[in-house]
């Protein structure tokens, strides 16, 4: 058994220090040592983008990662992106925009717009799509997922709790 | 009653613990001691297994135990099938850990039981077996031929043969009439590649043995027939089975199984004593969780010189895989009764045979035998058009039920309660503006233009809220099609509905919450809806077949009424009226012609204190209902497509999509759009993108995400959706579902518009998916063939 | 999902790195971003005894001006190459090509030496580094050495670098002011290239003065479309000059056939997707 090392990573703005087998990837640290399961796992090729979370700020597929190679890091998952219990704009928008079905790849959209959104804070619905071509769901065909990122780039997301009723006949779901 | 809740966009209850990573899907649960297990899978497709040493997996560092079939032969039973669509159909026993032989590539055959997962995975690798592989049977046309069979002691792999005529069913004219007098016969072989549903959430089963119950949590559409089946199949008492489904990541008729994995966790933490989990891998999942589709369907459609349709024949062939699901032998009968779709054909002939091959096994997956069916129609529709020289909306038009025929039985036997085509065509055209992209078809054509356009048409109609429970029992299911539902009235009035339905995506809570809220005359808020839980929610029959609304929903409505009628005996007790002479409206009882009146809290409240209740009233206001439809619902839609063919490269692109659909009452627009738009992501990868594709030894080659491609975000176009509401006359709310409809409608319209884009250089046909190299060899074999058709 | 044991170091220069690797024995493998060797190790496809990490090398990292040439560590990412304003001002194709690399968690991740030292037939970065003519700096227990981009890569996954070395850095000549394109062609947006073409051109008073064409999955190793290239230099700058010199463009090659085509239509692929990217890079 190869040796394990000790490694300190910042995790949603709390410190752990642990002993990790070298082959942890990042993604099971977090889920099976810090009980962060808000970030899931779904697939093992790198290519689902559920597992997304920021590594010093920018986006990262955390299945692709080993713990130890986030040792001295800083790391932000879905569960740390709510702010003093305000939801983060993006997270209102995905709720606002009905960007969300089975819920299952949504922490990894949500890391992976907030970290497109960084770097490009005005996107054209091209960029959207273009920004999330490593996050895949199943269930919403992704229209409603690129109208939440669109307003929150766009800052009209409302704390409102439904949206008007008359949007039956609109060409677009969601942000009424 | 007033309505403000139906028909309104409410914003989803089930969004703010997704949206902030507090899910709690089976995988993230742990349980103190929790034991993890690894399978052992076969890298062959069909062999016999000649041994199996586990020796040093089981001295392997954390291994607790390692079960082989032999070790379980005695107690694992054999996985269910429910539904034999014929007395004579053959069907191979399905232990789910294979004891003496494989039949497909990823059957298991040992399962590691170990402390950690890790220390599970590596323990895999220790097990040898030995196999003495047998020939594989893969393709259809060879499994029809029984040269090699994929279950040798079958004897055939011919599971059974399934006929639908219509001139024996007194539903209409013998098809060999039409055929034998047919103008004009087209004849075509479509193929349904196999599909995987992909779900995203990979299947997790978690099992605790612990106290006088075993405890299930599973990724699972089914906690209720899974815990039926569970104990059905493993001998235990169902008393004694808890099932829960909690956070389920998606299923689109994939979860919808009894499944190996599930059976064997619930062997192992019996074996154990222990909590035990399995997680598979995404690779396992694509390898050996049921796939879909999978069938040739040998079609020809027979029709005047002037259009009208006279008859269909279909002959399917249908891939079972390696074995028998839980509905796999009748996918293809959901899809019979669908061939003859909107229209009025005198005459229809449907004949399938079930087939084995050495393949994983298939089963529902979103749409289910239906998207089969709309695919070869609304294919032959348009190549009858071209043959005729005819628009091939026209040719639709003349053929299709008009709004003023229904309710309409069908050529095959079923009662088309409402519907409007002529008004969901209307207003997609508008939308899409057919002509101006007609014109520019025709100025593309005539230019040259190395980028081709095409108009794909799909209208369709689907039969939905599976189902009438007689009418199962006429095709040989084994279970009913009903659905219940309770109605708890808390102290405070605050309101408790416990579904049968079992939501992993639907949106569920939020549209029950809606439906009761209306109905009772409570705040949207003060509606909680429990489900997925077998304890909590003991009756049910589950999540599919675009089911949840028109059979669930209804069983919730009804056990809302239930309560109103027992609060009426409460409320005309405390107000001193007689029973007769209470009303109810929007949450209050009022005495006729006075200004007396009492809320439902107030009487939930005198119902709990019980201190003046009427003599013999039993101190509730809970009710349960069971609501078994009486006839499916049947949504339709018009579906249009612009499709862009570089000519040069093969590329297809999606240049706009509009959908008109008609799904009658919507509770929840929001929910509706995003069902159709995810609906039509599934159909249109199904035309563009996926494809289970296996070597010649029977080895899933497209066997992760980087070779089965699932279409992200940029793959996609914008989609114009828009509805007309014919309500259903089936159901008290008229709704008729929506699940399953995008899936169904968009598969031939995108097909059909990559023809019509290339047709006139010579292109008849093109498999699916269109792959652009598939496009491209296509163009080149029109070239070398003169280009003419 | 869950990778075999190994043995970790994550030494702090490339010194340290090589008296690692000395020591190491043969089954080590260097981990740089990780994007390929992490999956493979996930599917246990590969299971090295031991695993060196170069992320923890800041001198690996980063992008130089050196003259004619820029400088660039092993270990930038892709995205880092996507937008450094240095390459964007000197060497737009590989900025173009970076930028269509996997997806941006990837581009987040992954390196440029990783990249290149994977040297995956499908891999986008290949083909344009070999058609800048760079070079690749090698670190090893006997001191530097420099290997050109032509003698690079030497087939499936196998490039130049010996075990026991360590690519640091490449060097890349500039080509400001050259119009640059990259053509991908993919089923799927995060797909690997069925087919691409890097296509950088300088033009000169309407004429096509040099050109340089590299092709991606078009043989076991990137490629010099020469004859393209050839074609290409004195041609007038228009469509059917272009279409003309590009219909050269799967000469030599040796192109596999998949699920995604067959050899034939990854042959056509070259011609339309050449003919394409240098349309694109002179800015027709």
């Amino acid at each position: 058994m190869a040796s394990s090392k000790t490694i300190t990573v910042e995790v949603d703005d709390v410190s752990y220090t642990d002993d990790v087998e070298p082959r942890l990837l990042l993604v099971q640290y977090l889920r099976e040592r810090l009980g962060k399961t808000g970030t899931l796992i779904g697939c093992d090729t790198t290519n689902c983008g559920a597992c997304t979370v920021h590594l010093d700020g920018v986006s990262v597929k955390s299945c692709t990662m080993f713990a130890v190679q986030a040792d001295g890091h800083n790391v932000t998952t879905i569960e740390g992106l709510a702010r003093d219990g305000k939801l983060a704009p993006l997270q209102q928008a995905f709720h606002q925009c009905h960007a969300l079905q089975c819920g299952f790849c949504t922490p990894g959209m949500i890391m992976q717009s907030a970290s497109l959104l960084t770097e490009n804070p005005h996107p054209t619905e091209q960029e959207i799509r273009d920004g999330l071509e490593g996050n895949l769901c199943r269930c919403t065909g992704y229209q409603n997922i690129v109208a939440a990122v669109q307003a929150a780039a766009d800052g009209t997301v409302s704390s409102d709790s439904t949206v008007s009723a008359d949007s039956d006949e609109s060409e677009t779901a969601g942000v009424a | 009653m007033t309505i403000t809740e139906v028909g309104r966009s409410r914003l989803r209850k089930e969004d703010a613990h997704l949206i902030t990573g507090r899910s709690r899907y089976t995988d993230n649960i742990t349980l103190p001691g929790m034991l993890h297990l690894a399978m052992v899978r076969s890298p062959f497709a069909h062999a016999k297994i000649t041994s199996i040493d586990a020796s040093a997996a089981k001295s392997s560092p954390g291994v607790v135990a390692v079960l082989t079939g032999a070790d379980v032969a005695a107690e694992q039973g054999s996985l269910p099938n429910a539904w034999p669509i014929t007395p004579d159909q053959k069907a191979p026993a399905h232990p789910a850990i294979a004891v003496d032989a494989v039949a497909f590539a990823g059957e298991v055959v040992a399962c590691i039981i170990a402390r950690s997962a890790a220390a599970a995975r590596d323990a895999v690798e220790l097990v040898d077996v030995s196999y003495e592989e047998l020939p594989v049977v893969l393709d259809l046309e060879e499994a029809l031929k029984d040269e090699v069979l994929a279950h040798p002691d079958l004897g055939t792999n011919k599971s059974a043969t399934w006929i639908f005529d219509s001139g024996e069913a007194g539903t209409g004219k013998p098809i060999s009439e039409a055929l034998n007098g047919a103008e004009v016969l087209i004849e075509r072989t479509f193929y349904q590649q196999r599909l995987i549903p992909a779900f995203m959430e990979p299947r997790s089963t978690l099992v605790d043995p612990t106290g006088e119950q075993i405890t299930v949590w599973s990724a699972t559409q089914i906690p209720h027939i899974l815990r039926l089946m569970l104990a059905l199949t493993l001998g235990i008492p169902e008393s004694k089975v808890r099932v829960i489904a909690p956070d389920v990541g998606g299923g689109f008729g994939g979860k919808l199984q009894v499944t190996p994995e599930e059976a064997i966790t619930v062997l192992a933490a019996r074996h154990t004593g222990k909590p035990c989990k399995y997680t598979e891998t995404r690779s396992e999942s694509l390898m050996a969780a049921h796939h879909g589709r999978a069938q040739v369907q040998k079609v020809k459609l027979a029709a005047t010189k002037d259009g009208i349709v006279t008859g269909l024949d279909v002959h399917l062939l249908a891939d079972m895989g390696a074995y028998l699901g839980l509905v796999t032998s009748g996918v293809p009968i959901l899809g019979a009764f669908m061939y003859n779709s909107i229209y009025k054909f005198p005459a229809y002939r449907f004949e399938c045979t079930n087939l084995f091959t050495n393949k994983a096994w298939t089963d529902a997956y979103r749409g289910a035998g239906r998207p089969e069916a709309t695919f070869a129609i609304e294919r032959l529709m348009d190549e009858l058009a071209v043959e005729l020289g005819m628009d091939p909306l026209e040719l639709r038009e003349k053929n299709w039920i008009k709004h003023e025929e229904f309710p309409f039985t069908t050529v095959a036997g079923l009662e088309y309660d409402s519907g409007n085509y002529e008004a969901a065509t209307a207003k997609a055209l508008e939308l899409f503006g057919y002509d101006e992209l007609r014109a520019e078809q025709v100025r593309r054509r005539e230019a040259n233009d190395p980028v081709q356009l095409g108009i794909g048409i799909s209208t369709f109609t689907e039969m939905c809220g599976l189902a009438p429970s007689r009418v199962l029992g006429a095709l040989s299911y084994a279970a009913g099609g009903w659905e219940h539902a309770q109605v708890r009235v808390l102290p405070t009035g605050n309101i408790e509905v416990v579904t049968g339905s079992s939501a992993h995506g639907q949106g569920h809570e939020t549209a029950w919450s809606q439906l009761v809220a209306d109905r009772l005359g409570v705040p949207f808020e003060n509606v909680e809806v429990l489900h997925g839980d077998t304890q909590t929610s003991q009756r049910g029959l589950d999540t599919y077949g675009s089911r949840s609304l028109t059979v669930g929903g209804m069983a919730v409505l009804a056990a809302a009424d239930k309560v109103i009628e027992k609060a009426k005996v409460v409320a005309a007790h405390m107000m001193e009226a007689s029973e007769e002479d209470i009303e109810f409206t929007d949450g209050k009882f009022s005495v006729k012609g006075t200004d007396q009146s009492t809320a439902l809290g107030e009487i939930a409240f005198a119902v709990f204190s019980a201190h003046n209740l009427p003599d013999g009233f039993e101190p509730n206001l809970d009710s349960n209902a069971t609501f078994d439809p009486q006839n499916f619902s049947f949504p339709h839609g018009t579906h249009l497509a612009a499709m862009e063919v570089d000519t040069e490269t093969g590329q297809v692109t999606i240049r706009k999509y509009v959908c008109v659909d008609d799904v009658g009452v919507v509770v929840n627009p929001l929910i509706v759009e995003g069902q159709v738009h995810g609906g039509l992501a599934q159909g249109i990868a199904q035309a563009l993108y996926e494809e289970a594709v296996h070597d010649d030894a029977g080895t899933l080659v497209t066997g992760s995400f980087v070779d089965y491609l699932v279409p992200s975000a940029p793959d996609l176009p914008h989609f114009t959706t828009a509805r007309t509401e014919t309500p259903s006359t089936t159901n008290q709310l008229g709704a008729k579902g929506v699940g399953e409809a995008g899936t169904i409608a968009s598969t031939p319209a995108i097909v059909n518009g990559v023809l019509d884009a290339v047709r006139h250089l010579g292109v008849k046909d093109i498999k699916m998916p269109c792959t652009p190299s598939r496009v491209w060899a296509a163009l080149e074999e029109a070239k070398t063939t003169g280009g003419v058709q | 999902m869950i990778p075999s044991a190994f043995d970790y170091a994550a030494p702090a220069t490339v010194a340290e790195a090589l008296g690692v690797l000395a020591d190491a024995g043969d089954d080590v493998k260097l981990l740089a971003g990780g994007q390929s060797l992490i999956p493979v190790m996930k599917l246990r496809l590969a299971d090295p005894a031991m695993v060196v990490d170069l992320g923890r090398i800041g001198e690996l990292s980063g992008v130089r001006d050196d003259g004619d040439a820029l400088l660039i560590g092993a270990m930038t990412t892709h995205h880092q190459i996507a937008t450094d304003p240095l390459i964007a001002e000197h060497l737009p194709l590989l900025a173009k090509a970076a930028a269509t690399v996997a997806d941006p968690q990837v581009r987040h991740r992954g390196t440029f030496g990783g990249a290149l030292v994977h040297a995956d037939p499908a891999g986008d970065m290949p083909a344009p580094v070999l058609a800048t003519d760079a070079t690749f700096i090698l670190a090893g227990p006997n001191g530097e050495r420099r290997v050109a981009a032509a003698d690079f890569f030497q087939g499936y996954f196998t490039t130049a670098v010996d075990d026991g070395e360590i690519l640091t850095h490449i060097r890349v000549p500039k080509y400001t002011g050259w119009g640059a394109h990259y053509e991908k062609f993919t089923r799927v947006a995060q797909q690997w290239s069925i087919v691409a073409v890097a296509a950088m051109v300088r033009v000169e008073g309407g004429t096509i003065a040099e050109a340089r064409i590299g092709l991606t999955n078009m043989a076991s190793t990137p490629l010099r479309a020469t004859a393209v290239e050839q074609a290409l230099v004195g041609a007038p700058l228009t469509r059917e000059a272009i279409a003309t010199a590009s219909a050269h463009a799967a000469e030599g090659t040796d192109p596999a056939s998949d699920l995604n085509g067959d050899a034939a239509y990854r042959r056509h692929l070259a011609e339309v997707l050449t003919k394409r990217a240098v349309i694109a890079a002179a800015g027709l």
